[in-house]
């Protein structure tokens, strides 16, 4: 079973997308902000992330700088949740790290096709 | 979607809500606060990207302006002002209005949100464009991805697939940037692959299979229908990145847990309690050690276990402050009084569900001591009083009780006008002569009210003998005191409502009763000569202190002999010691307090029963009552002599 680890600092977010995911068959670790996201990323094994930008402690893109400083963040694709569309902050994303990005809101189905097309 | 779910979000909503409408008025106070400014902006941000996934849609619109405002500010092209935090406030009141249901662009709404970019300056923001529209004669793909993107987790494969099944064909993969063996590494993603499409799939089908890598890929796709070949994407410059070191501090992982679970998870450790206290006897009388010692470590758990629930369900006080801060705030506007409002002991635990209940209370009283108690900045100038008005709530645990006032420093209460007002309303006689502490309480008595105009605030029906309910209700008691010209204190006095406590297993002639060990303060003998006079109340020297005791026997009204050596157990409670005279103690008990029928609702001394380990019943003495109970006697005392 693959294992997603979902970062908002938002519970019904997380809740949200845990349901959808583990309705799919996927595993779902939740984490409440970059720095525990961090903790969980580099310590559990993990498939993908999902994060949100706008968080306590350490933000989104704080946490995948850091997390894609750790070696074992190699291959695991990170796709970074914005409510934002600009691109600036999305070029961010991706240049410190995450494999793509979503906007929100976005759907429960669109949320399975973007984890389902990262993970298959 | 699931109800659920709304109901986390819309909880989630309320909490972020009441942060944000903290973040305002400390932003008021300290308005070149970045920090609360960012907290304010995340907080909105968070309802508005929440709110958008669960259907609010007309909210996330709204908190979009609103949020843009903040934006304004975070960026530093606008500044805090007080217009602004007013709007701002009343913009937060519309959130809770969608939140409760109503979703319609009401004219009110139109109106804030007017007045919020008056306040800042108008945004706009450009329109999503359109879709691209299905071309006629079939693509040509070339695309080649980031050399990272293997290491970010993309699969070529996974892209590969989906073009097929837009129907690619022709296939071929770009092997002309593999580099000799020995350069090759293995985490770079070298190939390119080009490919045609038929005209079936549009231009969105095909951008979207590169959802995650348009802008850092190279990809290239022309219509062939077109003349001209699409624009290609730009390639990607490729930024290092660098590790920021993450400060690790510890975070207390949280969880919601509906309350009914926490009430059912208390009824379980209650009853599990009492079992174990049938355990327990048991195996004391049966002398066998195994089993008293495994009773012994049933009893530590079962214990422990108490107590931990019991701590799920403390909630520190200032989870209600909130609230407070903000009717101060308006309050003070309206009325034009300037008002601080200071807190200590915001951290003092209570019970949930008495947390919940003293809300309202609270309200009315903190609305009163600003309404009636405090003066005008004008009179306060006048009378030469410090020129801002102040509302100071504390908190505290003193014994099984915890101590909650209300302080302001307006006029105090007017003893004359409050005396005329009782006649008047037939509360009291006009021979009669009440003590200062019990012509004060008649302020809550149900009718009473010494406003002479009733003035919009507190002229809203709700009496101070709700107040006075409500807190009797949680078995509190309240009292009031006042000096003239310094101002009022009401002093709320709840017990620790906790339905599980530790009591102290007492015999008064012959029957068990329970007094709660967190009133206990110590435990003397009676002397002889006290023993044999039985008049129901007297006093007992103990080290340097008088401290007047009642005789439970003649109390409770029991006809049995007594015990020629009783004790005197000393409970302290509203600030005074008081003796409780009986036969025997028979041990600390862990108590599961069960509250009596309303027919026992009139009698004070009890609060409630328990089931002991034999399966009798023993009666839970009301400590704060019958010390109330000494204090009357005691007064009559004083009044003879």
């Amino acid at each position: 079973m693959k294992t997603v680890l979902a970062v908002d600092d938002s519970p019904s977010i997380r809740q949200m997308v845990g349901l959808t995911l583990r309705g799919a068959g996927y595993n779902v670790i939740e984490a409440v902000d970059g720095r525990d996201a961090l903790e969980k990323a580099t310590t559990l094994k993990i498939d993908a992330v999902l994060t949100d930008q706008n968080m306590p402690n350490l933000d989104g893109l704080g946490f995948i700088r850091a997390f894609r400083a750790h070696p074992s963040s190699q291959g695991i694709p990170i796709i970074f949740l914005s409510t934002d569309s600009a691109d600036a902050l999305k070029q961010e994303a991706r240049s410190v790290g995450a494999l793509g990005w979503m906007v929100k809101p976005f759907s429960q189905a669109q949320l399975l096709g973007v984890i389902q097309k990262v993970l298959g | 979607m699931d109800n659920d779910i709304a109901a986390v979000f819309l909880e989630e909503a309320s909490e972020l809500l009441e942060s944000l409408e903290q973040g305002l008025l400390k932003l008021q106070a300290d308005p070149n606060n970045m920090d609360l400014i960012n907290a304010a902006f995340r907080d909105l941000h968070t309802i508005k990207g929440s709110g958008a996934m669960f259907g609010f849609t007309e909210l996330a619109a709204f908190i979009h302006k609103f949020e843009s405002a903040f934006e304004k500010i975070r960026s530093g092209q606008i500044k805090v002002s007080a217009s602004l935090i007013r709007v701002a406030l009343r913009a937060a009141d519309e959130i809770k209005g969608f939140l409760a249901g109503d979703a319609a662009m009401s004219p009110v709404r139109q109106a804030i949100l007017a007045d919020l970019e008056l306040a800042v300056s108008p945004d706009q923001d450009a329109a999503q464009p359109a879709g691209a529209p299905v071309s006629d004669d079939g693509w040509r793909l070339d695309f080649r991805l980031a050399s990272d993107a293997l290491a970010l987790g993309a699969r070529p494969e996974a892209l590969l697939d989906e073009l097929r099944g837009l129907g690619a064909s022709n296939l071929v993969a770009d092997l002309s940037r593999i580099p000799p063996l020995d350069r090759i590494e293995a985490q770079s993603c070298l190939l390119g692959w080009s490919m045609d499409l038929p005209a079936s799939a549009s231009e969105d089908d095909i951008r979207s299979v590169f959802m995650f890598h348009e802008g850092n890929m190279e990809l290239n796709l022309v219509n062939l229908a077109a003349p001209a070949p699409e624009v290609p994407a730009t390639p990607l410059p490729m930024a290092d990145a660098p590790g920021a070191g993450p400060q690790p501090t510890p975070q207390s992982a949280t969880m919601r847990v509906p309350a009914e679970r926490l009430d059912e998870l208390m009824d379980q450790v209650g009853e599990l309690v009492i079992a174990e206290a049938r355990l327990s006897a048991l195996a004391n009388s049966s002398k066998d050690p195994s089993i008293m010692a495994a009773a012994e470590d049933i009893q530590r758990l079962s214990a422990r276990m108490r107590d931990t629930t019991m701590s799920i369900r403390m909630v520190p006080i200032s989870s209600i402050i909130g609230r407070f801060r903000r009717l101060v705030h308006d309050l003070s506007e309206g009325l034009g009084k300037t008002v601080d409002f200071v807190v200590t002991g915001a951290d003092t635990e209570l019970d949930k569900t008495v947390i919940e209940r003293l809300g309202d209370p609270l309200v009315h009283i903190i609305r009163n001591a600003i309404d009636h108690g405090l003066e005008t900045d004008e009179a306060r100038a006048a009378a030469g009083k410090p020129d801002r008005g102040t509302i100071e709530l504390s908190a505290e645990h003193l014994g099984a009780e915890v101590v909650i006032s209300v302080k302001d420093n307006g006029r105090g209460l007017d003893r004359n006008k409050l005396r005329a007002r009782a006649i008047d309303q037939g509360l009291l006689t006009p021979d009669a002569t009440p003590s200062e502490a019990e012509l004060f309480a008649l302020i809550l008595e149900p009718g009473f009210s010494t406003a002479a105009k009733v003035t919009e605030l507190s002229g809203r029906g709700v009496g101070m003998d709700v107040v006075k309910r409500t807190v009797e209700g949680l078995r509190g008691r309240i009292v009031i005191s006042s000096e003239p010209g310094h101002g009022t204190t009401f002093t709320l006095r709840l017990p620790l409502t906790l339905s599980i406590i530790e009591g102290l297993l007492v015999d008064v002639g012959g029957d068990h009763y329970i007094i709660p060990m967190a009133a206990v303060q110590e435990i003397v003998e009676l002397p002889a000569c006290d023993t044999a006079d039985d008049t129901a109340s007297s006093f007992l020297q103990i080290r340097d202190s008088l401290v007047p005791f009642l005789r439970l026997r003649t109390l409770l009204d029991c006809a049995e002999e007594r015990n020629t050596l009783q004790n005197v157990i000393v409970v302290s409670a509203s600030s005074m010691r008081v003796g409780l005279v009986v036969d025997r103690i028979l041990g600390t008990n862990q108590t599961v307090v069960k509250q009596m029928s309303r027919l026992h609702a009139g009698v004070k001394s009890i609060s409630g029963a328990t089931i002991l380990g034999d399966g009798s019943v023993a009666l839970v003495l009301e400590v704060g009552n019958l010390v109330e109970l000494a204090r009357t006697d005691l007064r009559k005392i004083e009044k003879a002599a």
